[in-house]
């Protein structure tokens, strides 16, 4: 194999980068002032809940596994921390705490769903059907109904800038840190090899049930960075907040190359893959179809780019 | 023996029914009365019509399943409501359009997971996305159609011995997939295919032919589904069909089918639906806060999934 032939094929992502080009000349084309510094940012900032999240389901992926219950840990973080602000007083290390604790909430969904897919063994799909029902019922016990704010320095460092450079760029760069930080730890090995061939990887000696708990509460702290940016962008809680995140991440992480089977794949992938699919709305928005077609067209272009993502994760396999 | 008893999913899902009929007639005395039963057993057969197509994607392997069928209700009961519009004598074309329609889609979905070897899980996600659009683009958005009073009547009103019309098409479906897959070479090509593809395509079984029927069955069954659906409602509204998305693998699922495929039995996934649909409806008297019904929901779906939902401890 040629070398560049062997750079393409290790790394599913290219792909999804080269669809997100397109995509990109395509939106360019439709809205003029796409690349504009004020429409780059707001795109990114819409897109960054889903990636966040999507970083974290491609981990349990990766494990072979699946979380449906993402959306209601986003859910749940999201009012946990809203209501804890405002009963701390609204002050700095107040809002810091909440939302310290808010992760620490997130982790600990994680380690649920991992305890019951990993430990109980149940299977994953139906499992955190589950757990997202009862996640979602605590969110429900804490705030009944939509409401409550935040104060205005929390949205207001959400969404302004850190020497120069706007808050969400920073948020994208450490999560391309830390996702560069886990894909070069052994962990981020063991996770492939227990979604790819997990007997073998039991025979080897992995501890597969700690891995794929691992992978769990990995998805578990990135919901809930996530639910903090969500509640940056709309400064209020809500307990229905995060409905449709768990099926859109899954979107976004086979999107971005990642084999749904396990085994192979990668975070930054999945980053793409969120911005693929958000770009994809965008597109079918300013190509202004008429009304009643836009959610058809967007529908058959995500089958499309879904299919595409598959077959890549695929040909690395046959390789 | 009494163990193996015990671990029978079919027994199990049987004393969970009495379970929670006993809590039921507890909590609210009257719960267990006949008309009450028929009414919950009218709610639990469109659920387990719709599971009995999930049922046989599931057992046919290759980490079949099928996330479209929500949708596909959807369509079938906006199709059925426009092609009878209130006229009795429509109620057949309706059948023949809503089920047709599905039934395609279906297959499109088999084929994508035969012949594009995509996911299962990916393929009909994404084929909700389409069906979505499809349904925006008949509807514009604004619910249309109703249904025939006759069927109306088939679903909700005694037809004999006191049990609507519909508990009869349940029961025939019943036996019709217990033949299928007990008394027909096809049914044990699935099983087969199921529990080891390449086993099953050595032997020459046409393994891909059948998991794209398999696939149209579960729209068939989803759009039947959808014209019964119209019928219990009268009218239809574009989301009707979502909540049985998800609750149709549960009810797969407690009714013993593995979901890694090759084992389990429909009456089982029957039983389950039954214990789904009077677990939601015990909860729906209980009058708790909404929080506290879907807390008692989930909770329950977890222990009794531990019952037997479980996969093999891994051994070296």
């Amino acid at each position: 194999m040629s070398p560049l032939l062997r750079f393409m094929t290790s790394r599913t992502w290219l792909v999804a980068l080269a669809a997100l080009l397109v995509l990109v000349a395509i939106n360019w084309y439709l809205q003029p002032n796409l690349m504009t510094p004020r429409v780059v940012r707001s795109n990114l900032s819409v897109f960054l809940p889903v990636a966040l999240v999507a970083i974290g389901q491609t981990y349990v992926i990766l494990a072979g596994d699946i979380d449906l219950s993402v959306g209601a840990i986003v859910s749940l973080v999201n009012v946990i921390v809203v209501s804890l602000i405002a009963s701390f007083g609204g002050d700095v290390p107040g809002i810091l705490g909440a939302m310290a604790i808010g992760v620490g909430v997130g982790i600990a969904c994680g380690l649920v769903n991992g305890f019951l897919v990993a430990v109980l063994r149940l299977q994953s799909i139906v499992s955190t059907f589950a757990t997202g029902i009862v996640f979602g019922a605590l969110a429900l016990l804490v705030m009944p109904t939509a409401g409550g704010s935040v104060p205005s320095v929390y949205w207001r460092s959400y969404g302004g800038t850190l020497g120069g450079v706007p808050v969400i760029y920073w948020i994208y760069g450490v999560s391309l840190l830390m996702v560069a930080f886990i894909a070069a730890r052994p962990f981020f090995k063991h996770l492939a090899a227990v979604g790819g061939h997990r007997a073998a990887s039991f025979q080897t000696g992995l501890p597969t049930t700690r891995i794929r708990i691992g992978a769990y509460a990995l998805c578990g702290l990135f919901s809930a960075f996530a639910a903090l940016c969500l509640t940056g962008e709309t400064a209020s809680g809500d307990p229905l907040l995060g409905q449709a995140l768990a099926l859109s991440s899954i979107l976004a992480v086979v999107v971005g190359g990642t084999a749904l089977a396990g085994g192979r794949g990668s975070a930054f992938g999945s980053i793409l893959g969120a911005i693929v699919v958000g770009t994809i709305s965008n597109v079918v928005f300013f190509a202004r179809p008429p009304f009643e077609y836009q959610t058809l067209i967007e529908g058959a272009i995500t089958l499309a780019a879904l299919a595409g993502g598959v077959l890549v994760a695929r040909g690395r396999r046959t390789q | 023996m009494s163990t193996a008893l015990i671990r029978n999913p079919l027994v199990l899902a049987f004393l969970s029914i009495l379970v929670i009929l006993a809590a039921g007639e507890i909590i609210s005395p009257g719960f267990a009365r006949g008309d009450q039963i028929s009414k919950l057993l009218t709610v639990s057969a469109i659920l387990g019509i719709v599971a009995a197509g999930q049922c046989l994607v599931v057992i046919g392997g290759r980490e079949g399943i099928d996330l479209s069928v929500g949708v596909m209700i959807s369509l079938g009961a906006v199709l059925a409501g426009n092609v009878m519009s209130g006229s009795n004598g429509a109620i057949a074309p309706a059948f023949l359009v809503a089920g047709g329609a599905t039934f395609l889609i279906g297959i499109v979905n088999g084929l994508g997971v035969t012949f594009l070897r995509i996911p299962p899980l990916v393929m009909t996600l994404g084929m909700t996305g389409v069906v979505q659009g499809g349904l925006t683009v008949i509807t514009r958005g604004i619910p249309s159609g109703n249904a025939a009073p006759a069927l109306m009547s088939f679903v909700n009103e005694p037809l004999f011995l006191g049990l609507p019309g519909i508990l009869f098409i349940w029961a025939l479906i019943g036996v019709l997939m217990w033949f299928l897959l007990r008394r027909t070479d096809l049914g044990y090509a699935i099983y087969a295919m199921g529990s080891n593809e390449r086993a099953a395509t050595l032997v020459g079984v046409p393994v891909r032919f059948i998991r794209v029927l398999l696939y149209g069955l579960s729209g068939l069954f989803a759009g039947i589904t959808g014209v019964l659906v119209i019928g219990y409602t009268g009218n239809s509204f574009v989301s009707v069909g979502d909540q049985y998305m998800l609750l149709s693998i549960i009810a797969v699922v407690i009714g013993g089918v593995s979901l890694n495929g090759g084992t389990g039995n429909y009456f089982g996934v029957m039983l389950g639906a039954i214990a789904l649909t009077l677990l939601q409806s015990v909860l729906t008297t209980l009058q708790l806060e909404s929080w506290g019904r879907q807390l008692t929901f989930g909770v329950v779906l977890v222990l009794l999934m531990l019952l037997y939902g479980r996969s093999k401890r891994q051994r070296v």
